[in-house]
């Protein structure tokens, strides 16, 4: 099923039924996936796994329902209601630009087509926005080498959690039965090293390193060296964060990216771009210049369990079309998440919807 | 593009405007939705924008504008004004208790840039104000991140206290703050763990903590580049905790800043510090009105004056003006002087203070690049002590030796005597132009 279609069943409250299948199914998958681990992680990762799907469900029965009731407070489309859309956006995050087009479009065919109530501009909106996030639909998966070794370079400015990222993704694909190699590739930040080793502890993992200060690009050469020898599936690399303007630090991030493809022709498989949902305009501007530096093949969006949207990788789809991969959704091992599109939108719009009754009482 | 900065954005408005004798309604329309565009992209948040272009509509379309024979520029005038009143008017200081140890309480997001900060304001403080302080580590949930805290506090040479990660980050303030007065430290810095202004059990233990050692500083920690929810953080954290003070970091990236604007105006508390850089030292107070005028792209050339005058030392420039005034200048002094505009941060940093270099077209793509100033000083240093002091003395056999010892070319050789020569030449026509007016004490090669 299309992402839209998706979308706009569950505006219509048709979808639910169909999700509880579904859910119930991938539930009994899971259970039957997890039974094989050990008891402690077991039951940590089901009362995890289950909290989200049940948050987002409770959430979800009255998604339609909440859209709905505020549309019915801008039942006509006009001006108020377009600006009204317009700032729950801008709010999120998702850039003046992009905004701007969604609203423009949506105006022009509204106009077109002659519609008058927000009822029937809800799908409208939907199909826009999922537009914008989900054009192809299939490249939101981490592209893993079939046969041999992946190489995975993550790259990111500073204190968004390319470590944590990589700790949280090393715990899951351990969990999968693959063998998982980390490249300790900070070399600037005091502590990241041992920050690197703390997660391949928790996660029972190698962690290639050399001492601080040392050349990325040297430690991460020695990594693919020892990660082939010890015939690792996947070998993760982490690099020191770095402002996108400082062009001799991206300097040397290209160079690390050389370093990898000289050893191996086809990698990185993955060159992931950590970003902070609470991150504003300038995630476009490091999107832009990481990309240009390392040819970013996805965004990894972390830290959306707060009150930020991360709306700006709608735009930075939109423009620069680099698909989110994950998402993090909290501090366990278990909160880094694939990226679902719908998830996401639902996600823009819910504050709006949880403060819809109180709003309606007050008017 | 969008990715101007927002200074940029409002002087290529105002550009239009400049050019006109008279502002019309349609005018401040236009002009009021770019401003509002600008400042939107530059990551204010959507309410404070709304509040932000409502008051400097008023004034602009005002008497006080209108009447006067430059609308245009009155009306930058009084953006540039608001702004800087919306970021709080004038710098404040960080606090200082009455007695005993003066307790800073770091908090903030995962990732803001708190151990760093910490280490930074202490470093700070004991460098500018001669100030003992404590640096405590209650970050007990990240891994290494007391690793990280013993490092800074290994390369600054100050102390840290820390009981591990099994202890109660509770406890570890209590105690650090025990030790603190004990000894004598006049400021304590703790160092707490990152958490998310909905995370209720973390910030109740913030509350505990906050309790337990009554600090005189509950200091946010920001990042910069935060978008629209840093109104949503900043209310939070200063409903719950109560924050006296605000320090952004990240401040050097391509950022416009917004979030500055946003955290002000909600929870009216001062930003106090600005984090410029990776360096250790790269902090310094937060100046609102320098701040603006950065944001409108006038540059900031205090911040640059003021670095110089910490950084560079003043007996050594005095001697090196008279040799300059005397022509003596030998690749010595020139060397030594590198020496100092290195100690006063890369060249980034240092261009883009001054005004203007962010628009001037050829600056903007040139490598302001460090490894340029490691070249220089490789020549130089492979020159004899003989040639650093009688540059006459080059020929090409020296100069071949000079290039092949640097790793360097002869026309990179060349091209420094040359520019040697050059700065002589100009320090002579400086110096005579100067003789009878007052003199700075301040001068350096390539600026």
């Amino acid at each position: 099923m299309s992402l839209f279609q998706r979308l706009k069943k569950r505006m219509a409250g048709e979808a639910a039924e169909e999700e509880a299948r579904e859910e119930a199914k991938q539930e009994a998958q899971q259970e039957a996936q997890e039974a094989g681990k050990e008891e402690a992680e077991e039951e940590q990762r089901v009362s995890l796994s289950s909290r989200f799907r049940e948050g987002l469900a409770k959430t979800r029965s009255s998604f339609s329902e909440a859209m709905n009731e505020l549309f019915a407070q801008y039942r006509e489309v006009n001006e108020d209601f377009f600006e009204e859309l317009e700032e729950i956006l801008i709010s999120s995050d998702v850039g003046v630009e992009t905004v701007m087009e969604i609203i423009d479009e949506l105006r022009n065919e509204s106009l077109l087509k002659n519609i008058r109530t927000t009822e029937k501009l809800t799908p409208l909106i939907t199909e826009k926005m999922a537009e914008k996030l989900d054009r192809t639909g299939e490249d939101s998966k981490l592209n893993m080498n079939p046969d041999g070794m992946t190489v995975m370079l993550f790259v990111g400015v500073n204190g968004v959690g390319k470590t944590t990222t990589i700790g949280k993704m090393a715990h899951q694909m351990k969990a999968e039965g693959k063998k998982v190699v980390l490249a300790a590739g900070d070399t600037f930040r005091a502590g990241a090293i041992e920050q690197l080793e703390g997660w391949g502890e928790r996660a029972g993992v190698d962690v290639i390193k050399q001492q601080a200060g040392s050349d990325p690009a040297a430690v991460i050469y020695d990594a693919i060296k020892s990660a082939k020898s010890r015939q690792a599936d996947v070998l993760l690399c982490d690099t020191a964060g770095r402002l996108q303007n400082k062009v001799n630090l991206m300097n040397e991030l290209a160079k690390v990216k050389r370093v990898i493809t000289r050893e191996i022709p086809e990698a990185p498989h993955e060159v992931l771009l950590v970003l902070d949902a609470t991150t504003g305009q300038n995630a476009m501007s490091q999107a832009k210049t990481f990309r240009e530096a390392t040819e970013v093949s996805g965004i990894i969006l972390t830290k959306l369990d707060g009150t930020a949207k991360g709306g700006i990788v709608m735009a930075i789809r939109n423009e620069l079309n680099i698909p989110v991969k994950m998402v993090g959704l909290g501090e366990k091992l278990d909160d880094l998440q694939p990226f679902e599109a719908e998830d996401f939108v639902y996600g823009l719009f819910k504050d709006m919807i949880e403060q819809t009754p109180a709003d309606a009482e007050e008017r | 593009m969008a990715f101007e900065g927002l200074g940029e954005r409002l002087q290529s408005t105002f550009d239009h405007m400049k050019s006109r004798g008279k502002v019309t309604d349609e005018d401040v329309k236009a002009m009021m939705r770019e401003v509002r565009l600008a400042l939107l992209e530059a990551d204010v948040n959507y309410k404070v924008v709304k509040q932000f272009v409502n008051s400097v509509k008023d004034r602009a379309t005002g008497q006080e504008v209108m009447k006067s024979l430059t609308p245009g520029q009155q009306v930058v005038k009084v953006v540039s004004e608001e702004l800087t009143q919306l970021m709080g008017g004038e710098q404040a200081e960080i606090a200082k208790a009455a007695k005993g140890p003066t307790v800073v309480m770091m908090v903030g997001l995962q990732g803001a840039g708190k151990t760093t900060t910490s280490a930074k304001i202490a470093n700070y403080l004991r460098k500018n104000k001669n100030r003992q302080p404590l640096m405590a580590a209650a970050d007990v949930y990240r891994p290494a991140a007391i690793d990280q805290l013993e490092t800074l506090g290994r390369q600054l040479n100050m102390p840290v206290f820390s009981l591990g990660t099994e202890a109660d980050p509770v406890d570890i303030a209590k105690q650090s703050l025990a030790k603190a007065k004990e000894e004598h430290y006049d400021y304590l810095f703790i160092d707490t763990a990152g958490r998310l202004h909905v995370d209720d059990s973390l910030m109740d233990e913030l509350q505990r903590m906050k309790e337990a050692v009554n600090p005189d500083e509950i200091m946010l920690v920001v990042d910069s580049m935060t978008g629209q929810d840093a109104v949503n953080v900043a209310e939070s954290f200063n409903e719950q905790l109560g924050i006296t003070g605000v320090t952004l970091t990240k401040l050097d990236g391509d950022t416009r800043g917004g979030a500055a604007l946003s955290v002000k105006s909600v929870t009216d508390k001062p930003i106090k510090f600005a984090g410029t850089g990776e360096k250790i030292d790269a902090i310094e107070p937060f100046h609102p009105e320098r701040m603006a005028s950065r944001i409108l792209g006038m540059g900031d050339m205090l911040s640059l004056i003021e670095k110089a005058q910490t950084d560079v030392d003043e007996d050594k420039a005095k001697e090196l003006e008279k040799k300059m005034r005397s022509q003596d200048l030998t690749f010595d002094d020139f060397l030594e002087q590198l020496g100092q505009v290195r100690n006063m941060g890369s060249m980034e940093d240092i261009m883009s203070m001054i005004p203007g270099a962010g628009k001037m077209k050829g600056l903007k793509n040139a490598q302001m690049d460090d490894s340029q100033i490691t070249r220089v000083e490789a020549i130089v240093r492979s020159m004899t002590r003989e040639e650093r002091q009688q540059p006459s003395l080059m020929n090409a056999s020296r100069k071949r030796r000079i290039a092949k010892g640097s790793g360097t070319t002869i026309q990179d050789v060349n091209r420094l005597l040359k520019q040697f020569e050059d700065m002589k030449k100009m320090m002579k026509q400086m110096t005579s132009q100067q003789k009878g007016k007052k003199k700075g004490n301040f001068s350096m090669p390539f600026m």
